[in-house]
């Protein structure tokens, strides 16, 4: 939130995000929640399809060896942060090396919020759902863990969660026999944080190499990145026109 | 007909031997059910699968028992469809066959859910964009006509609509098996199964995997029965074998010499056929030496006169058909996504490594619980109701003549 | 013979079925529960008795497929104010809220294979507000 205030965007949001931030903590007024439009809703108001949340990441940006991306979404979504063969892992720092020249980069990857996502199609009980405003989601209640979602993303962005967990993040349920991946902090989004953890981790130290917000909203910075600079879709051939890019691959 | 030899009265049908095999099935499913408990309580942290090895050796035998379920109800489709007596005589037999192998593998792949509890989630939530709902909607409609169609060969005043179901479940059955080819096919992720090639291979593979399995079915009956088979008859089923077995080695041939032409498959053509350890043995070893190059030597061999030989060759093309769903399956697996092609990638994600798989006890007894279920369906069905094959020579003799 | 001990066998089952339920009635207690730590329910008591479960299925489709999150409804809500004094938890011993009750009607719930049983703790300061219990019955969800 801090860092899309320092971003001009439009005046009139940027005193609601204000007004929002100096809330939060005691009472997020609703009255004040229902102007923000898609940026900040009522919480009887359904997400709407007329946002597509999305998040750019500039590598050049991202620092070798820095972690805090993944410590940061280990900690709000309540995952243990091991990283053996069976356990989840909604954000992960790759390392790729350019075969012929030797460069190194080191990126953040995680579920990359599909707009066609092939979870979605091929998920037999409709469990694997994508949201009106583009975030793809696992609805648990009728995951029945058949993995299948696994197989088809590309991107190896799901997990399946192999033991019994307790002690869950109370508003990150998750549990054994379903499926799961990067939710994009829904949690945060529909608070109206519009950030996820990840985001927020990179901005504090100071590296500033993801964006979060929203793709339609032409005035939100997202936005006007993709407007007027070039990012990159891992996979482009596949044509699933990702919500997550990238900046100098 | 000689329904006086065959096994048609408990008293004939040496009870104590009937009483161990459905014993021995019991005490298999029995296991089965341990395991499942146990994974259930525990999670399937005590498998070998992980979050890069999703689907493991449950999925193996599950996926073997679905193909060759639909594929052994060729037989019958020979008979009804075509109406040749040879198979017509076997087709109560086939369509017995393809409900219980089929029972069986749904059965698996049910055990190995995450939630298996939620079944009838699975049940009442559709997404129909979803191969696998798909499938599942294949498959309820295979029970069903096959069903039917087992109805109408039992029962003499209905038989004029065996023909005409035959028909229906011989083209459901091709639906069917291209549905389960397509659930691969249609990952367009994983350089392993993206491929068109997957469905028509998988019907191929499923003509050869459900006739080898009723070969092997039909003479351990005749053999409980101390039933002398006609050599002839014998033939026939051989070199049909042959065929369908040489057909899939072609078809699996085009597919990796498609799969060839592509630069960007060749990562993987080299993996699954040269470099990648196991799969390559498998492949070669499992696969093609035995499951199709020793059984078709078997067949055009001297000795292919004696039953045990057939018997062998179709037993050998069944071991290498779950040869051959490991490598697909497993194999496809185990070969890493290459999110960034031109890249060597590396994350505590195990991204850009080949993916190890060492699969336990429980996913073996949660597999073999399908066959167990197939078999225990097939002995006890056997027992009660005439399925055994029975040939009425003289008119097979009118039929088999002309050639 | 056989058909006299069938037909008695089966007469003994039925008898054994029908009063099972009383045995059960009269040696088992009705479960005593803990009152809320709100000012009152969301609903009546009486109706959440019964229709509990079709409130927490309607909102957590809303929630969790069109992301309205409302409060009222809200399974959070319910261990918010349900949390036993003792253990914290609405769900980890047999007395505890959810427990007494579905212990009692021995109704399998799997809810808490996936939702925490206890209230968030009030350390995360972002997610108070809106959570808390007391906003419930009010206007607004604001706090009193
Ligand atoms: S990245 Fe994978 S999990 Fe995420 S939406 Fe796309 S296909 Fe689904
Ligand atoms: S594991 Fe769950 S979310 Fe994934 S495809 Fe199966 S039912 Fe759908």
């Amino acid at each position: 939130m801090s860092d899309l205030q320092q971003k001009p965007v439009n005046e009139e949001r940027r005193t609601l995000l204000k007004a929002g931030a100096v809330a939060t903590g005691t009472a997020l007024a609703p009255g004040v929640l229902l102007f923000g439009a898609a940026q900040a809703r009522a919480p009887e108001e359904p997400a709407s399809d007329k946002v597509r949340w999305g998040m750019i990441i500039d590598v050049n940006k991202c620092a070798d060896g820095c972690n805090d991306c993944v410590t940061a979404c280990n900690e709000e979504n309540g995952l243990s942060g091991a990283t053996g063969p069976q356990d989840s892992q909604w954000i992960r720092k790759l390392n790729i090396r350019h075969l012929k020249t030797g460069v190194e980069t080191s990126l953040p990857m995680l579920c990359v919020h599909c707009e066609h996502p092939p979870c979605v199609d091929v998920c037999p009980t409709g469990a694997s759902m994508k949201r009106a405003d583009g975030i793809v989601l696992v609805d648990r209640h009728i995951c029945i863990g058949c993995r299948y979602c696994m197989m088809a993303c590309p991107y190896k962005a799901r997990s399946f969660v192999h033991e019994p967990l307790t002690d869950q993040n109370p508003e990150v349920p998750r549990g054994k026999g379903c499926v799961e991946s990067c939710t994009f902090c829904v949690q945060k989004v529909d608070r109206g944080e519009n950030t996820t953890a990840c985001v927020e981790a990179c901005n504090a130290a100071g590296h500033k190499a993801m964006i979060f917000g929203d793709m339609n909203d032409p005035t939100s910075e997202i936005a006007q990145i993709l407007k007027t600079q070039k990012t990159t879709e891992i996979r482009a051939d596949l044509g699933l026109n990702t919500g997550v890019r990238y900046q100098g691959i | 007909m000689l329904s006086q030899q065959y096994c048609l009265e408990a008293r004939e049908c040496k009870p104590a031997l009937f009483w161990t095999l459905m014993g021995a099935g019991g005490l298999v499913l029995l296991g089965t059910l341990y395991a499942f408990f146990t994974l259930e309580h525990h999670g399937h942290v005590l498998t070998g699968m992980d979050n890069q090895i999703v689907w493991g050796l449950p999925h193996v035998f599950a996926v073997f028992l679905i193909v060759a379920a639909s594929g052994v109800l060729n037989v019958a489709s020979i008979g009804s469809v075509f109406g040749k007596r040879l198979y017509k005589a076997r087709a109560p037999l086939s369509g017995l066959l393809a409900i219980a192998m089929l029972a069986g593998g749904l059965a698996v792949l049910v055990l190995d859910l995450g939630r298996p509890e939620r079944l009838i989630v699975a049940m009442t939530h559709y997404n129909f964009k979803s191969i696998f709902a798909l499938n599942m909607i294949f498959y309820t409609g295979f029970f069903a006509i096959v069903g039917l169609y087992l109805i109408t060969l039992m029962d003499r005043s209905l038989n004029p609509w065996s023909k005409p179901m035959g028909m229906l479940a011989f083209l459901w059955r091709i639906a069917l098996t291209t549905a389960t080819g397509s659930i691969f096919g249609f990952i367009v992720a994983r350089a392993g199964f993206n491929s068109a090639l997957y469905a028509p291979l998988f019907v191929i593979y499923s003509f050869a995997y459900g006739l080898a399995v009723f070969i092997v079915v039909q003479s351990v009956m005749y053999k409980w029965n101390e039933i002398q088979v006609d050599p002839r008859i014998l033939a026939r089923l051989k070199n049909l074998l042959a065929i369908f077995v040489a057909a899939s080695l072609y078809f699996t041939a085009v597919l990796h010499l498609t799969n060839l032409y592509y630069a960007k498959q060749w990562e993987f053509e080299r993996f699954i056929l040269l470099e990648g350890g196991i799969y390559p043995l498998l492949f070669w070893g499992g696969q093609v030496f035995l499951g199709g190059i020793l059984p078709l030597i078997l067949i055009f061999s001297p000795i292919s006169r004696h039953p045990a030989t057939v018997f062998l060759a179709a037993l050998l093309v069944v071991l290498g058909g779950h040869f051959q769903m490991y490598v697909t399956i497993i194999g496809g697996q185990a070969f890493p996504l290459d999110l960034f092609p031109g890249y060597a990638e590396s994350s505590t994600f195990y991204d850009g490594v080949v993916h190890p798989y060492t699969p336990t006890i429980w996913e073996l007894l949660l597999g073999l619980g399908g066959i167990a279920i197939a078999f225990l369906i097939t002995t006890a069905a056997v027992r009660v109701l005439r399925f055994m094959p029975q040939d009425d020579l003289k008119e097979l003799e009118l039929e088999l003549k002309p050639h | 013979m056989r058909e006299i001990i069938r037909a008695w066998g089966l007469t003994a089952l039925l008898a054994g079925l029908l009063l099972a339920p009383a045995g059960v009635m009269a040696g088992v207690e009705k479960p005593v529960l803990e009152r809320g730590k709100g000012e009152r329910c969301v609903e009546d008591t009486e109706y959440m008795r019964r229709y509990h479960m079709q409130l927490l299925k309607h909102h957590r489709d809303d929630t969790m497929r069109r992301g309205i999150r409302t409060t009222k409804h809200s399974l959070k809500g319910c261990v918010e104010c349900h949390a036993s004094s003792k253990t914290g938890s609405v769900a980890s011993s047999k007395e505890d809220f959810c427990m007494a009750c579905h212990v009692y009607a021995s109704v399998k719930l799997d809810c808490w294979d996936c939702h925490a049983t206890k209230p968030m703790k009030k350390t995360t300061p972002a997610a108070m507000p809106r959570l808390s219990p007391l906003t419930v019955g009010l206007p607004g969800g604001q706090q009193p």
